[in-house]
């Protein structure tokens, strides 16, 4: 069964400068349980694409259905998690408090969220933490407190807008080992939005890449690097072969190699 | 370490004091021109009774009013923020409330209330306090962040958990800050009103038969009945703030 299906869909704003189409006539079907990232340069429709999923834009034309359901339908029986580049954590509450956000706003019982709150602190490794405030963690610290939020009702589906886009490099890899971990033991659907190759490799199992003005999907990119995806994939010749391929779907042209930075004039 | 922060401020004060009565005392002051603490603090000792009670007086009248006005303010920024039209309605009254002078307000409600109703005073401190309340209310309302706003939109938020759980304590310290100035502003404000007649049992009335008798040192002693209610209205802002932002 699908999770996701985007079918013709195209989304245009209306700026002082004119209608800009953002997606266009774009078509996208994520299976259950399946890992997919959308990658591509700013402006390409990425986030856009991501938001309406998460019906919180709507498109111009087209349909999306998520689980069989009306986006609407989708997101008013909670059937997806959400996290964005911020964290977006309310600062005035306790990262346990944060995390229960959204059991508490959909009436689960005191015994129920702390249950669950304590199980989800334990996945993203932040026991000694629960009664910290956002202020007092770090970038990636609180990134991973949002990723908890985002997993409180078990969704089936996993929606996230460069998570990890404003974290170093190093915290970024942890990170995306932790969410490879963490997708696995939770089985929902991934859709990640980014604009790093190694990243979208790393993750997925597809890669969609994406190209601007207007927003079109370029190429859609199998990336056959198997589940056990350990810290050793990233040195291994699999895992750069298809990081080139994601980069010359994304530059539109094959590199040929030689002529890279060499003067042809 | 409340040693540390309380001894400078005290040691300051007693020394400000100190320089007032040489001053006063080798200067040779005329009292009518400024009282030397010594024969304030006289006064204050033959007055404290009454003292008591035209502070109490003057107080309650502060706080019904500050209460009245910042409930009222808080409920219309609420509305405010949520409605564009009741927004753009009721910014020029509030700016029109904000210019009202006292001096002009306070003859005309004591005419309409009659010479022996506290509502008059409570109505002026009320209309005082309701702007510093409204407008920065209302600014903490709007401070709400977009991937907050997207956050409760993706959980299917109502518009009041919305309200409930982002927008008022994230707007707490803003409401704080206006009921800070507001703090003050009523009691201020509820010892002039006493200035333009009414009842006469407030600190203000009193402030200005002392000095109509010329017993400046008295009228002086009412004055510093007047700061302490003020310090004390503060104080408890202050406190409700530490309490307010420990548990939202």
């Amino acid at each position: 069964m699908t999770a996701v299906q985007v079918t013709g869909v195209t989304k245009t704003f209306t700026t002082k400068a004119g209608l800009v189409t953002a997606l266009d006539d774009v078509d996208l079907t994520v299976e259950k349980g399946e890992f997919v990232s959308l990658i591509g340069p700013s402006g390409c429709g990425k986030s856009t694409l991501l938001r309406l999923i998460a019906d919180l834009d709507t498109p111009t034309s087209g349909v999306i259905e998520v689980f069989g359901k009306s986006a609407r339908q989708a997101r008013l029986d909670q059937d997806y998690g959400i996290a964005f580049q911020t964290a977006g954590l309310l600062p005035w509450r306790s990262v346990a408090a944060n995390i229960e956000l959204p059991l508490q706003l959909h009436g689960v019982d005191r015994v129920g969220r702390r249950q669950r709150v304590a199980q989800l602190i334990e996945l993203v490794g932040l026991g000694d933490f629960a009664r910290s405030f956002p202020e007092q963690l770090s970038g990636g610290m609180q990134q991973r407190v949002a990723i908890a939020r985002s997993l409180a009702e078990r969704p089936e589906l996993l929606l996230m807008d460069e998570p990890f886009g404003a974290l170093d490099e190093m915290t970024r890899e942890r990170m995306q080992s932790e969410l490879v971990r963490i997708s696995a033991e939770t089985g929902a659907a991934v859709i990640f939005v980014t604009h790093s190759i190694p990243e979208a490799v790393f993750l997925s199992d597809r890669v969609v890449v994406m190209s601007p003005r207007p927003g079109r999907i370029r190429k859609v990119i199998d990336v056959k690097l198997g589940d056990a995806r350990g810290e050793g994939l990233r040195e291994e010749s699999a895992f750069f072969a298809s990081v080139t391929e994601v980069r010359e779907a994304l530059h539109g042209a094959p590199a040929t190699g030689t002529a890279r930075g060499v003067d042809t004039r | 370490m409340i040693l540390r922060r309380v001894l400078p401020p005290v040691a300051l004060g007693v020394l400000a004091l100190l320089g007032w009565e040489l001053l006063v005392q080798f200067a040779k002051i005329q009292p009518y021109l400024l009282p030397a603490p010594s024969a304030i603090g006289k006064q204050l000792a033959l007055v404290l009774p009454g003292l008591w009670a035209a502070t109490l007086a003057t107080g309650s009248n502060a706080l019904i009013g500050l209460i009245a006005g910042s409930i009222l303010a808080i409920a219309l920024a609420l509305v405010a923020s949520r409605l564009r039209f009741v927004d753009q309605l009721i910014a020029p009254v509030v700016a029109a409330i904000a210019v009202v002078p006292i001096v002009a307000l306070a003859p005309v409600l004591t005419n309409m209330f009659g010479a022996t109703s506290e509502t008059p005073r409570r109505v002026i401190v009320g209309v005082v306090v309701f702007v510093p309340v409204f407008v920065n209310t209302l600014r903490g309302l709007r401070q709400v962040l977009p991937v907050h706003r997207d956050l409760m939109r993706a959980y299917a938020a109502s518009n009041w958990q919305l309200t409930r759980t982002v927008t008022i304590p994230g707007a707490l310290p803003y409401i704080f800050t206006g009921l800070n100035i507001a703090s003050s502003l009523a009691v201020i404000s509820a010892v002039v009103a006493e200035y333009f007649g009414g009842l006469q049992n407030g600190l203000g009335s009193r402030i200005t038969s002392a000095a109509s008798n010329s017993a400046y040192p008295r009228a002086w002693a009412y004055v510093f009945g007047a700061i302490l209610l003020g310090l004390v209205f503060y104080a408890a802002t202050l406190a409700l703030e530490r309490l307010a932002s420990r548990r939202r």
